[in-house]
């Protein structure tokens, strides 16, 4: 009986076919969607607008990936995961490639066995505190109530701190980062932990954001990357060089406006390997030549998508810090296209 | 000698009963005021209704309608209430009550899910207002299992058709075969063929009757559902396979075959042990290690397998408890009239279990209605998965008491009303019955 | 002479399996078992294969790598640095604590709501309808969110505490404090304390058990046993002299001198919270989140409890209340006395479901950041080591063992109410 339930649904309803362990792009190319892993929610990084259309820096991700690969930046199912069911997800084949701001760490390269394909997000763990408290660096937290938000490597950063530091505190976790900034705010925590970017646009979003500051203490190194299962290279290449595409269109200066002209009439060899005018870099990934231009184009070169979703004239008003062109002092070095 | 006797030979007039204990006066001496107890009880609650009261209909009525975000809302209610506290902010509500409603579902395809669930509840009235409607519409009862997937999935018309189809082959074999042979090897080849029809050949049937006669709307991907839509076709979906799927463990269950009695046991108790949301874990994390390795159900699907598990367990319990209310004598007569164990269930025993066993049924359904506010915590969109996706949003991040209180109507509306009617159909049952 | 003859015996063929009623059943049972046996093959087979191919295999080492995070409220000591399995066990004694505490007073409330839902006044039986019909209608995931809120919003912070001219004071002569990150009681201290014993020396599941505890409980065992005895003889004393001879002074004696000696003698006082810092220190801290779950568990199943217990006293018959009634019984007693004895009958089977459902209900505890087993073991372990089907089978095993020994318990107290009754 059971049997044929599960029988019955398959034929009644849509049945995702299968998920081969190999050849991610070739699958994305005959099913003409990709499947892109993000958060149910994250002000400025993945979220659904009133339309249903998904809005965000992770999302220009999938979207430009999208572009390279199918030509359409529009052709993504976003698969909305949490902090649990997002590498379950990517193992089984269920997204070709989660974009949900998740740290690189060694086990979860190593031993859960996912392939970080860059670094699109240079975050670091920081603590917010209301200013009429009077402090003015973490170590002064002893006997503190913290709000963490969990599902993330928050809680063991934290952990790590507090027992180094040798002062005690109290966490309270916390499931979304709504719940958590509800706390804060009435103030049933004192510290608010979590990114410095979520700090950072939860800030931005309270009635009075400057009776809150940021402490100075950076507690952990966060490189939020794209990922993608182990053993298929050819797809992670694709992923991964279409990231440092974009890293190389805002280094090269090509941005969505000026693309077409630039690809006509630019003579910088770097700049027209990078576009396809020149060169088989589309062809070596599997792609055709001009598969750099349509991801570039989708939503703009790293600088321009970092500006829309996250920068500083949008409410989260982030500044580029760590995210700026190694030129500028950042970290943000894409290896070179040649 | 003086005679003193007195016989009244005609009535005093009537007096009229005193003021206090009549009218409303009377009304309220009577049932707030009796004794110094409730008295006291009587001012207790007036202050509690008060105090609740003065907090909630000012945040309510005094309240923003239009607007784009929270921030133009704050502005709204410091310039004309000088104050952002106490005002709720609706129009976050008026802004996505669609979306928290029918999810991503297609906005020009919302009128299926609404076909949908008229349908559903046509369909359902022959079952429920069994007396006041034509029978003829159980015709449209047996077709809705195709007709809901069809409307809510979309894609070619033949899938749901051929799926029938199955069941149409199971029958046809079993009445064939059971006459020239016997009626439990005609039951078996007759469920093997159905099984043989969609396993194998179903696929390449609907394959080619597309591309011959291409009939179909638009189809959804179930990723696209969401809101209280996905809340109800989860909790119609799941009570609705796991009727039949009840039915039969709830036999098992009583059954005089001890193996079978005791994997029935074990499956009911084992489900009814645990909580849904580990089921969820099992629908979100386990179950496509389960199946062999290349199926790819997608998640809505696990999700609605993990719930209508979960529902037959209770369903089970539910008939069994009608089955246990019918009186003994229902089975002996079915003896007595040389009936065999199917014959006598599907003649005497069910149709009059299942009938008391209704308001259980509708109550289940509340049951797992409610608990499918669950899967928010496995990742999808159902109505509160998506508020905290509304609060994502630059817009509204920040909102928060609107939200909740709009869900809160939302579920309270659906289930206070199926409740009274589950009431209403005890009541009736009952009458019948002593 | 006659001799019977046995009847010629049957030949045994393969269609009487299935048209012999004698062998039939036995052949259904061996292709259900076959056709389970079948189906766990198949699917144990597929996840063997599966988890080759992701590279998992099945182990539960991880169990004993330390956990890494921390815990706000453990009943039993724990730091980072313990172990997941220990973490799990915290989290486990969190589940049982909210279960047992929601399960109290959802039964408190709960009778006293159905009975007043019965009430001859009629604000107070409506106003506990509108309570019940709004419980049972929403689903409870809201109400937990709701009721942490609440906690949240209405109750001042630590810090209105301070100051000159604080916005909040301390309740009940200073000693209680309520706040929104919970509430502080005071704590029971001994300074003469007799110290803890220590149980499975450094393992995950090692335990503290305090001795001045021991010693309360020995000697309050012991006063009720000497009370008993006092009350046995005062009984015998009766009928025998028909005269009851006063104890209330010996009982009160027996209750109070031993327990007031041992507490002098352990150096009993109190500890009372107070604001140190960011928080307040000292005295128990009952956090938000304990409070939030066990307030809103307690009160959507107390909803139902609410309603079996309106329909177990409607279904005893109003004789027995105008035969009582008759006997000069008050309102009060008549409740106490015969209706509710017999209500139990009717009330208890579908108490212990709701019971069981309590305790499901209480997995939901990460809506508000409780860390019961569904946090712990279900929730951040799981994230962290992703060993998901481990966690899963292990915490789904986990609930399975609570949910039958809440049945276990409540079937045995059921046979024991019913052999009262007849």
């Amino acid at each position: 009986m059971k049997k044929s339930v599960f029988l019955g649904a398959a034929t009644v309803a849509t049945l995702a076919a299968g998920a081969a362990m190999a050849g991610t792009a070739d699958d994305v190319k005959a099913r003409g969607k990709l499947n892109c892993g993000v958060t149910t929610g994250l002000a400025g990084f993945a979220a659904p607008d009133a339309n249903g259309e998904w809005k965000g820096f992770d999302v220009s991700m999938c979207r430009a990936v999208a572009a390279a690969v199918l030509g359409d930046p529009n052709a993504v199912e976003f698969v909305p995961t949490t902090g649990k069911t997002r590498f379950t997800a990517l193992a089984s084949g269920e997204i070709d490639l989660l974009a949900r701001n998740t740290t690189w760490t060694f086990s979860r390269d190593v031993d859960l066995k996912f392939e970080f394909i860059g670094v699109n997000y240079y975050d670091g763990q920081g603590f917010m505190v209301p200013k009429e408290l009077g402090v003015s660096s973490a170590k002064e937290l002893d006997g503190a109530t913290v709000c963490i938000q969990t599902g993330t490597t928050t809680e063991l950063n934290l952990a790590d701190f507090f027992r180094t530091n040798n002062i005690s505190y109290e966490p309270v976790p916390i499931e979304t980062n709504a719940e958590a900034q509800q706390q804060y705010l009435a103030g049933a925590c004192d510290v608010y932990t979590t990114d410095a970017s979520g700090l950072a646009a939860t800030r931005a979003s309270f009635e009075d954001p400057s009776a809150h500051i940021l402490l100075p203490e950076i507690i952990s190194k966060e490189p939020l990357g794209p990922l993608v299962r182990h053993g298929d290279n050819e797809w992670g290449d694709v992923a991964r060089w279409t990231l440092n595409a974009l890293i190389s269109a805002e280094e090269l200066g090509v941005t969505s406006a000026n693309i077409n002209d630039i690809a006509s009439s630019t003579d910088n060899p770097e700049i027209k390997r990078l576009l396809g005018t020149e060169g088989t870099l589309g062809e070596m990934l599997g792609l055709d030549a001009e598969w750099a231009q349509r991801a570039i184009a989708a939503g703009g070169n790293y600088g321009e998508i970092f500006a829309k979703n996250i920068g500083e004239d949008t409410p989260i008003g982030l500044a580029r810090g760590l995210n700026a062109q190694w030129t500028d002092g950042g970290l943000l070095y894409s290896p070179p296209f040649r | 000698m003086s005679d003193v006797s007195f016989v009244r030979t005609e009535m005093l007039q009537e007096q009229t009963p005193p003021a206090s204990e009549v009218g409303i006066i009377g009304w309220v001496r009577h049932n707030l005021f009796s004794g110094w107890f409730n008295s006291i009880l009587t001012l207790i609650s007036l202050y509690a209704i008060y105090y609740v009261l003065s907090g909630i209909v000012p945040w309510i009525f005094q309240s923003v309608w239009n607007a784009n975000s929270l921030t133009e809302c704050r502005e709204i209610m410091m310039a004309t209430w000088g104050s952002t506290h106490g005002h709720a902010c609706w129009a976050v509500i008026n802004d996505r009550w669609l979306q928290m409603l029918f999810g991503f579902y297609p906005d020009h395809l919302y009128w299926r899910p609404i076909l949908a669930l008229v349908l559903l509840l046509i369909a359902l009235a022959p079952i429920l207002y069994s007396e006041r409607v034509p029978s003829k519409l159980l015709y449209l009862t047996a077709a809705y299992p195709f007709l809901m997937p069809f409307l809510m999935w979309g894609g070619t018309i033949w899938g749901p058709i051929s799926a029938a189809l199955g069941f149409v082959i199971g029958w046809g074999v079993y009445t064939v075969l059971s006459k020239q042979l016997s009626g439990l090897l005609g039951l078996v080849l007759g469920v093997l063929a159905t099984v043989i029809w969609w396993l194998v050949l179903s696929g390449y049937v609907v394959g080619a009757m597309d591309s011959i006669l291409p009939i179909g709307i638009e189809a959804v991907q179930s990723r696209q559902f969401g809101g209280f839509m996905l809340a109800i076709l989860l909790g119609v979906v799941a009570i609705g396979v796991s009727l039949p799927i009840g039915i039969v463990l709830a036999l098992g269950r009583q059954s005089d075959l001890l193996i079978v009695k005791y994997l029935c046991v074990g499956f009911i108790e084992f489900i009814r042990g645990v909580p849904l949301i580990t089921l969820l874990f099992v629908a979100s994390l386990l179950l496509n290690l389960f199946l062999p390795p290349g199926t790819n159900f997608d998640i809505i699907l696990r999700v609605m397998i993990m719930m209508t598990l979960f529902s037959a367990a209770y369903m089970a319990e539910v008939i069994r408890g009608g089955l246990a209310a019918l009186p003994r004598g229902q089975y002996e007569g079915a003896d007595s009239l040389g009936l065999n164990y199917w014959q006598a269930q599907r003649l005497i025993i069910m149709p009059q279990a299942l009938k008391i066993s209704i308001p259980g049924i509708v109550s289940t359904f509340i049951g797992i209605f409610k608990d499918t506010t669950l899967v928010s915590i496995i990742g999808l969109f159902d109505v509160i998965g998506l508020s905290s996706a509304i609060r994502a949003d630059t817009a509204w991040n920040g909102i928060y008491w609107e939200l909740f209180a709009f869900i809160g109507a939302l579920f309270f509306v659906v289930c206070f009303s199926m409740s009274r009617y589950s009431m209403y159909l005890e009541r009736k049952l009952q009458t019948g019955h002593r | 002479m006659t001799t019977l003859t046995d009847p010629p015996k049957e030949h045994f063929r393969l269609s009487m399996l299935l048209y012999d009623t004698r062998y039939r059943s036995a052949t259904i049972q061996v292709i259900a078992l076959m056709g389970f046996m079948l189906l766990a093959a198949w699917l144990l087979s597929n996840t063997i294969q599966n988890l080759e191919a992701l590279g998992k295999p099945v182990e539960f080492g991880f169990f004993s790598e330390p956990a890494s995070y921390d815990i706000n409220q453990r009943l039993l000591e724990y730091d980072s640095r313990d172990s997941h399995l220990r973490a799990a066990l915290i989290g486990l004694l969190n589940t049982l604590v909210v279960a047992v505490l929601g399960c109290i007073t959802a039964t408190v409330i709960g009778v006293l709501v159905g009975v007043l839902r019965l009430s001859s006044n009629w604000l107070v039986s409506k106003i506990m309808t509108v309570y019940v019909e709004m419980f049972r209608n929403v689903p409870v995931l809201l109400w937990i969110v709701f009721a942490m809120a609440i906690l949240i919003e209405s109750l001042p912070a630590p810090r209105a505490f301070r100051g000159e001219d604080p916005a909040a004071t301390m309740d009940l002569f200073n000693t209680v404090a309520v706040t929104n990150r919970g509430v502080y009681i005071p704590e029971a201290l001994f300074s003469r304390s007799l110290g803890d014993i220590h149980f499975f020396g450094d393992s995950a599941l090692r335990f503290d058990v305090s001795l001045d505890l021991i010693a309360i409980i020995v000697v309050l065992a012991g006063s009720i046993f000497a009370m008993r005895k006092v009350i046995a003889w005062a009984n015998r004393t009766q009928e025998q002299t028909g005269d009851r001879p006063k104890t209330w002074h010996i009982l009160l004696g027996l209750f109070f001198v031993p327990m007031l000696t041992l507490l002098v003698a352990l150096g009993f006082h109190l500890g009372y919270p107070e604001l140190k810092g960011f928080n307040f220190t000292g005295g128990t801290h009952m956090r938000n989140s304990l409070i939030a779950l066990w307030l809103a568990l307690s009160l959507y199943t107390a909803a139902f409890i609410a309603e079996i217990v309106r329909g177990g006293i409607l279904a005893i018959s109003h004789g027995q209340t105008e035969a009582a009634a008759a006997l000069g019984l008050r309102q009060g007693r008549i409740m106490r006395l015969v209706i509710l004895p017999q209500a139990l009958r009717v009330i208890i089977p579908p108490m212990i479901s709701n019971y069981l459902n309590l305790t499901k209900n209480s997995s939901l505890a990460i809506a508000v950041g409780y860390m019961d087993i569904t946090g712990t073991l279900g929730g951040i372990t799981m994230n962290q080591t992703g060993r998901e089907l481990e966690c899963v089978l292990l915490l789904m095993l986990v609930y399975l063992c609570i949910s039958l020994s809440i049945s276990a318990v409540m079937n045995w107290y059921n046979e024991r109410v019913k052999l009262v009754e007849r």
